[in-house]
């Protein structure tokens, strides 16, 4: 048996008296005939946030979470109870209430079993606690005393601070017992500048699976307070963004929100199954330029969108959705890897006890081509270079995506020259990715802030890619 | 309805524990909030089950003072012995966070004294199977309307039942009972190459006020089929027309922008304002939080401050700010009962519908839909992506897709020509549709 199932049980399961025969008895009032899968999920989550304003210490918050959910699966149907009280009876009635999706048979033994991981990809800290109270107020107060000392025109600076720890156990009638503990912290840093009657912002931060120490090193916290101050100020220089179609080179890192969006998400399993993505049934098709290679990536240390099993008890993996613009594989939990006759690729994810797992993005990245991003610039006579951005969107099935950069430039001539304001920009997923005519050699992850939304659901996702050339992309500036 | 008058002594007792026991820990002044939410979500795809989910909610959340210094704790556990360790968490960040001389409760003056039975709770009794055959009915409707109709994501029922209560160390105590009832459904349509989806849905607090089931499936039929080969429009200046759903989102990002935590922060296009014309003298704009019914109603906001029915938009002068006592306070103002944001809101509407405001644009874009975030609120630049028509001769000609449209969020308002009179009432923010003389269209 792992630690981390023994600290699972030892947190959420010991409190209240239940123990592994308590989860084979459910587990098998779950069975019988027409019941095709089940499981329970336990989890307990604590959260601390901080906020900086005006230069105070402003709002200090506390969470924690505890509950259990239950689901029943028949054929495509899907019965689901949970509940935030952890005892016997009251897990026993939330049972029901999700087995009402099948009424027959009669019941079988269940013994689930757990198995240690082969690695782990972060440690099971604390977060909370791993920095006291007075050296987390120090460190919000150092990246405020940084963003202003950056430049006089700073009026505004916000900085928060996200601490939690997530403790989960998922066992299953297919035997599964598996258990997770995942820290995650997060920082950011917000900032409005203002010159000459003119204000802007900009928005810096980053965050990992680790304790809170990792601000603290290699100066991260400082450098996000810098780097959102000098977004502000390129903002207060910007002019009008173009609009129209053009060429659009995208920088390196957080900008694979494109990937996230024109891709990403028409590859998860269960919009596959239902055949309602513009990528439905096109396994083995060209659906990119043949310099595209996408994975998505549960198993980089450390990283926020990292997991050392999903939701379902399944250990992440590293899985290709691309390779050389040729799509290879879908992102698959249990319950649709099952009905498309597969197996799952670790993408089981939910935002909680409370919510069902679907299939979801883990690290989204590209990897990285042959170019010298300079030599990518140069190629372009007239066109965007967009840097940094906001969230984006998609539509799955006709495949139109959007994303908002924050941080834009226009080239002319081969040169980067005017920086302009944040624009939206707009594509076709499949299109889009096929007027990838360039990759650069310069691969970076995002600094570990993203949060991907689907069906009201929240996790934390983290994206990729090098330095890119799309050959046409439409942006909604205000200037023709 | 006697189980939830005794749910809610129930949760009031909770609160008063909580504001007690913040007490016994020392803190200055309190304030709780208890929240218990119960319900069943049915979803039926190609005509069978796809999922049942019975969902039960409790929060619980509490904010202690001492003196200017605050501290938040907030938990899903009601139990006893969790509302001690939550005080505790909540008392612990109190020794750690600022004094802020804005800190602390509303004033006790402005505590609601009445608190009127708005009638917003109307609990549907119906078993699991009623909720599916509601559904499938609802989803066969959508696929039956046309060949093209080639698949579905399905039709979701949704029934919830909510209880709130909230207190503070003033004295003030209130809670009340809501439910809410809504259906959906999305489906898929293809011709040639094109493959496209749209949904509708309905909603309200009492279940027979729902739309009926089979015209939520046709809307939604509808809705996707006149999308199909859609195509871009070339890159140009045209007026452009929000439709109702759509135009919420405008007014909403207008709220955002006189939302006092924008306003102390500098982060507002609408900073100093007040007083000043910010859309055409022909525009009225209110909320009205104690309409019996409404999906936004209270008769009190977030901090217990008696909620009225106000004017934030006079003839197009901005007259009021949406404010609760903290923000109130940083500016030097009084609350406006707005924390917690604004409760049911209404812009007067014109004589036309949606059919008549085509006619009156001629020429131009038809918004239905918005894709991404582009509203910077510090600036208001806003640049969307658009799915929509393209409009001559007063008649819509052909779907458009793939396009942005972007402009200033101050020229928009003040470019607002007229408001339909085809209200969307879904929404806590209601209005018609919303014909803006002029954007940029980013194309071909």
């Amino acid at each position: 048996m792992s630690d981390l199932i023994q600290i699972a049980q030892q947190n959420i399961l010991a409190p209240v008296g239940l123990g592994e025969s308590d989860l084979d008895r459910m587990l098998g009032e779950l069975t019988g005939q027409g019941v095709d899968a089940a499981d329970l999920y336990f989890q307990s989550s604590r959260l601390e946030s901080w906020v900086l304003e005006d230069g105070i210490i402003k709002e200090g918050a506390h969470n924690i979470e505890q509950g259990a959910g239950i689901r029943v699966i028949s054929g495509e149907k899907t019965g689901f109870a949970y509940s935030d009280e952890l005892q016997l009876p009251t897990l026993q009635e939330a049972a029901r209430a999700a087995r009402t999706i099948t009424r027959s048979g009669a019941s079988q033994r269940v013994r689930i079993a757990g198995t240690p991981l082969a690695t782990q990809l972060y440690a099971p800290v604390n977060p909370l606690p791993s920095l006291n109270e007075a050296e987390k107020v120090e460190l919000l107060q150092a990246l405020d005393r940084e963003a202003r000392k950056q430049d006089p025109r700073v009026k505004q600076v916000i900085v928060s601070l996200v601490a939690a720890q997530d403790i989960v156990l998922v066992a299953a009638i297919d035997g599964t017992l598996s258990a997770d503990v995942r820290p995650l912290v997060r920082m950011n840093v917000h900032v409005i500048a203002e010159h000459n009657g003119r204000r802007e912002q900009g928005s810096s931060g980053g965050g990992a699976r680790k304790s809170l120490d990792y601000f603290v090193q290699e100066s991260r916290g400082l450098e996000y307070a810098q780097e959102a101050v000098r977004q502000a100020l390129v903002n207060l220089e910007a002019v009008d963004a173009p609009a129209g179609t053009m060429p659009v080179v995208l920088g390196p890192g957080w900008p694979g929100v494109l990937l996230h969006e024109a891709v990403g998400h028409g590859l998860e399993g269960d919009f596959n199954r239902k055949g309602t993505s513009a990528f439905s049934g096109r396994i083995g098709e060209q659906v990119a330029s043949s310099c595209c290679t996408v994975v998505d990536d549960g198993t980089l240390p450390g990283r926020r969108g990292s997991l050392n099993v999903d939701d379902e008890g399944t250990p992440s993996q590293n899985t290709v959705l691309i390779e050389n613009g040729i799509l290879k594989g879908y992102m698959q939990d249990k319950h649709n890897a099952r009905l498309m006759n597969t197996v799952s690729t670790g993408n089981g994810r939910r935002e909680s006890y409370a919510h069902l797992p679907m299939p979801r993005m883990t690290n989204t990245y590209m990897l990285a081509g042959e170019h010298d991003p300079q030599e990518i610039i140069a190629s372009v006579e007239r066109g965007l270079y967009a840097v940094n951005f906001g969230g984006g969107q998609v539509d799955i099935t006709s495949g139109k995506f959007v994303f908002s950069a924050s941080e834009a430039y226009l080239i002319e001539n081969g040169k980067v020259t005017h920086p302009v304001k944040g624009a939206t920009l707009i594509g076709n997923g499949p299109e889009a990715m096929s007027r990838i005519s360039m990759v650069g050699d310069d691969l970076k992850l995002d600094k570990g802030v993203g949060v991907c939304g689907k069906e009201g659901q929240s996790v934390p996702v983290g994206v990729g890619q090098p330095t890119l050339k799309l050959d046409e992309l439409t942006v909604g500036g205000t200037e023709q | 309805m006697t189980d939830m008058k005794s749910r809610q002594r129930e949760l009031q007792q909770s609160v008063e524990q909580l504001l007690q026991e913040a007490k016994r820990q020392g803190a200055s002044a309190a304030e709780a909030a208890v929240s218990s939410d119960a319900g069943l979500s049915v979803t039926v795809r190609l005509g069978e089950t796809e999922t049942i989910e019975h969902t039960r909610d409790n929060g619980l959340g509490v904010t202690v003072y001492f003196g200017q210094r605050k501290g938040s704790a907030s938990t899903s556990d009601l139990s006893p012995q969790a509302i001690k360790e939550t005080v505790e968490a909540a008392c612990n960040f109190a020794r750690y966070t600022s004094e802020d001389a804005c800190s602390g409760l509303a004033d006790a003056s402005l505590m609601a004294t009445e608190l009127p039975d708005l009638d917003l709770y109307h609990p549907w009794e119906q078993s699991v199977e009623e909720a599916i055959e509601l559904a499938i009915r609802c989803e066969t409707a959508a696929r039956e309307t046309d060949q093209r109709i080639f698949n579905s994501e399905g039709a979701t029922l949704s029934s919830h039942n909510g209880l709130q209560v909230y207190g503070n160390t003033h004295g003030f105590i209130g809670g009340y009972p809501s439910s809410r009832h809504s259906l959906s459904c999305a489906v898929l349509g293809k011709e040639g190459e094109s493959m496209q989806r749209d949904y509708w849905y309905t909603l309200a607090r009492k279940g027979e006020r729902l739309e009926s089931a089979e015209s939520v499936g046709e809307m939604a039929a509808r809705r996707t089929l006149a999308r199909l080969n859609g195509r871009r429009i070339k890159t140009q200046q045209a007026p452009v027309l929000f439709q109702a759903d759509v135009a919420v989102g405008l007014l909403r990002s207008f709220i955002g922008a006189i939302r006092g935590s924008a306003l102390y922060r500098k982060a507002s296009f609408l900073l100093d304002h007040l007083g000043k014309p910010v859309f055409p003298s022909t525009i009225n704009i209110h909320e009205e939080p104690l309409l019996p019914g409404g999906l936004a109603s209270a008769a009190y906001d977030s901090e217990g401050v008696a909620t009225r029915r106000k004017a934030f938009i006079q003839e197009g002068v901005l007259t009021s700010y949406v404010l609760d006592s903290y923000a109130a306070r940083k500016l030097g103002m009084q609350t406006t009962g707005n924390g917690g944001g604004v409760r049911n809101l209404r812009i007067n509407s014109g004589e036309l519908d949606r059919q008549g405001l085509l006619q009156s644009m001629q020429k131009g874009l038809l918004v239905t839909e918005l894709m991404g975030q582009g509203v910077n609120m510090v600036t208001g630049d806003y640049s969307r992506g658009a799915t929509g028509f393209w409009v001559e001769n007063g008649e819509i000609q052909y779907p458009v897709e793939e396009i942005t449209i972007a402009g200033n969020m101050k020229q928009m308002l003040l470019g607002l020509q007229q408001v339909g009179s085809d209200i969307e009432t879904r929404s806590s923010v209601q209005t018609g549709s919303w014909l803006i003389d002029n954007m940029m269209i980013a194309g071909e």
